[in-house]
């Protein structure tokens, strides 16, 4: 605790370093927002459902189904890291995956459920997400594409004079230092080697 | 002044900042004419290494003419000077400094308590990086405060060079150097480099003019795999063909005699390659800093008695390292932050004489406003991006 404490207190700037004056434009865009924001969302959401699962149910009308729906929680929280995380496509996509997946869990409970208007809301709220999903998985797919075809580097040698010229070229001036030295050298003795039988 | 300015995971600001003033008389301020975004940075970016704080000016690549001294440096710099500057801090006094180890330098961490209860002892000082080496603040801005500045710096001999030709010496050329270094690159070896990004592009021409016989180049991009081709290397794409059963081949069957890692913490995450993965998985649910695929690799395929050469980066705690595989192979390691100047006369030589030529490796030349969009393009390999130098 007091390694935590004294590393803490320890990370701060020093007095005479610059200091931001004004801040500028980001590398964040918008995008990104937007899947953080989806990402927090899940994890708010997977924490409802892994917690209060009994009353989701009991909104629903779908009591006995508490396990199911902590299983989702489960899977939202999962869609969440990933959504925070530098794999936001992956952790979008597998959101709107499991959007697909509520609905169709949804569908076949508004016949049964004794709750029918909630589970129509559900479903609406169900569906708008699912579409600002889709949209912000597709966009940030676009945003992330590497679309143009690959640059041909093959004239930058680097060598002015060619590489076969260039080949052992520094060792005119340059001698591996001796706590670099792995190899045993020319004017070292050499390591002896086992007489033929 | 203006800076690029770290807020967070992927957020980096074009800001506004105040002017840096010496602050010690060993100190020198340039003003800024090119700075770079280094492979390292897209670990800050991506918020995988620890102890960062927002507000903290990012870079440790960057070069210009000295506007300020302090009234310490003894002649060694004035103002007009025009410098690179190398991304260690070094003293010149302490034990490790006259050993020639700068970035381990014993006196340039200012935040020397911080990192040795991290790790043990401290090392040196790093421009633009974390708090754990320091916190200095780093040269993607117009003016930049380099502390110890009668060590810290690489004085530009009066020359019709270019910056970028130049620029590099501050960190992926001396670092790419010395990864091959390390291997103590024999006439009959076989070095296999993984990642062709811009450090292994460098290391790929090190072994070249070290007289390697064969260098075996290793990454999935094509337009980075095509300018290792023409570096003089053999390259293999491992989206399309087994990396161990290319390198068996090019061996004759006896492994690489020398290894090198330039990919460091951050290594491609496939399906095909179930290790990273898991590895992914773990970082994300903060149960593992690094994704050491390169590592295991390296360490299968090495020929028994070889070295394993790492420049990459690594943050931390790694899983499942075959390390009874390393011990019974009798594998040598070496790995450090770069010793820059350490190199600097044999490789300004080399550039001055035209031997090669740094700047083949630039893909992108903008104004320092457009950083934050640029760091978007290197991370996202987009218009195939390998390197990026900003104009303040």
């Amino acid at each position: 605790m007091t390694l935590v404490t004294d590393m803490t207190q320890s990370i701060a700037r020093e007095p005479g370093d610059p200091e931001v004056v004004e801040t500028g434009h980001s590398s964040l865009t918008g995008l990104d927002k937007a899947a953080r924001a989806l990402g927090w969302f899940s994890l708010g959401l997977g924490l409802a459902e892994v917690f209060a699962a009994g009353k989701i149910a009991d909104t629903l009308g779908v009591e006995g189904k508490e396990g199911l729906i902590r299983t989702y929680g489960v899977r939202e929280l999962g869609a969440g890291m990933m959504s925070l995380s530098l794999n936001k496509e992956t952790g979008i996509g597998s959101r709107v995956a499991g959007d697909a997946l509520d609905m169709a869990t949804l569908l076949p409970v508004l016949m049964s459920s004794r709750k029918k208007g909630n589970v129509l809301i559900a479903l609406a709220v169900v569906a708008g997400i699912a579409a600002l999903d889709t949209y912000v998985f597709t966009a940030l797919k676009k945003e992330n594409a590497r679309s143009e075809p690959p640059r041909d580097f093959s004239d930058r040698s680097g060598f002015p004079g060619g590489v076969q010229a260039a080949r052992g070229a520094a060792l005119k001036n340059f001698e591996t230092p001796r706590d670099f030295q792995v190899t045993t050298r020319e004017d070292q003795p050499p390591v002896p080697r086992l007489p033929a039988i | 002044m203006k800076a690029l300015v770290w807020h967070g995971k992927e957020d980096i600001r074009y800001d506004t900042v105040s002017d840096p003033e010496i602050e010690d008389p060993r100190d020198a301020i340039i003003k800024v004419t090119s700075c770079a975004i280094c492979g390292s940075d897209l670990h800050l970016f991506h918020n995988f290494i620890p102890a960062m704080l927002p507000g903290d000016i990012i870079g440790h690549e960057a070069m210009g003419e000295v506007v300020e001294t302090g009234s310490g440096l003894n002649g060694s710099l004035k103002k007009g000077d025009r410098i690179v500057v190398p991304f260690t801090i070094w003293c010149g006094e302490c034990d490790q400094c006259q050993r020639q180890n700068y970035s381990l330098c014993q006196r340039s961490n200012r935040k020397a308590d911080m990192q040795a209860k991290a790790f043990g002892y401290p090392t040196g000082g790093l421009f633009g990086y974390t708090h754990l080496t320091g916190g200095y603040p780093g040269g993607q801005a117009e003016y930049l405060r380099i502390p110890f500045a009668d060590r810290t710096q690489i004085k530009v001999p009066e020359t019709d060079l270019t910056d970028e030709q130049l620029l590099f010496l501050s960190d992926i050329l001396p670092t790419g150097w010395q990864a091959a270094v390390q291997c103590d690159i024999q006439p009959d070896d076989v070095v296999a480099i993984w990642g062709c990004g811009p450090v292994a592009q460098m290391a790929i021409r090190s072994a070249i003019l070290l007289g390697a016989k064969k260098v075996v180049a290793i990454d999935c991009l094509p337009e980075r795999l095509s300018m290792a081709r023409a570096g003089g290397a053999i390259t293999i794409n491992f989206m399309e063909e087994s990396v161990v059963e290319r390198l068996d081949e090019e061996s004759d069957g006896k492994g690489p005699d020398k290894c090198i890692d330039c990919v460091g913490m951050e290594s491609h995450v496939t399906p095909s390659l179930p290790d990273t993965v898991m590895d992914r998985a773990k970082q994300m649910m903060m149960m593992e800093n690094d994704r050491p695929h390169i590592l295991r690799e390296m360490i299968y395929v090495c020929r028994p008695g070889g070295v394993l050469s790492i420049p990459g980066v690594y943050g931390g705690l790694v899983d499942k390292i075959p390390f009874g595989v390393l011990m019974n192979k009798g594998l040598t390691v070496r790995t450090g932050q770069t010793h820059v100047n350490r190199w600097t006369p044999t490789l300004l030589r080399l550039i001055e004489d035209g031997t090669i030529d740094p700047s083949f490796v630039i893909t992108h030349n903008v104004p320092l406003s457009e950083g934050p969009e640029m760091y978007k393009t290197f991370e996202k390999k987009q218009d195939s991006c390998i390197k990026v130098v900003l104009k303040p």
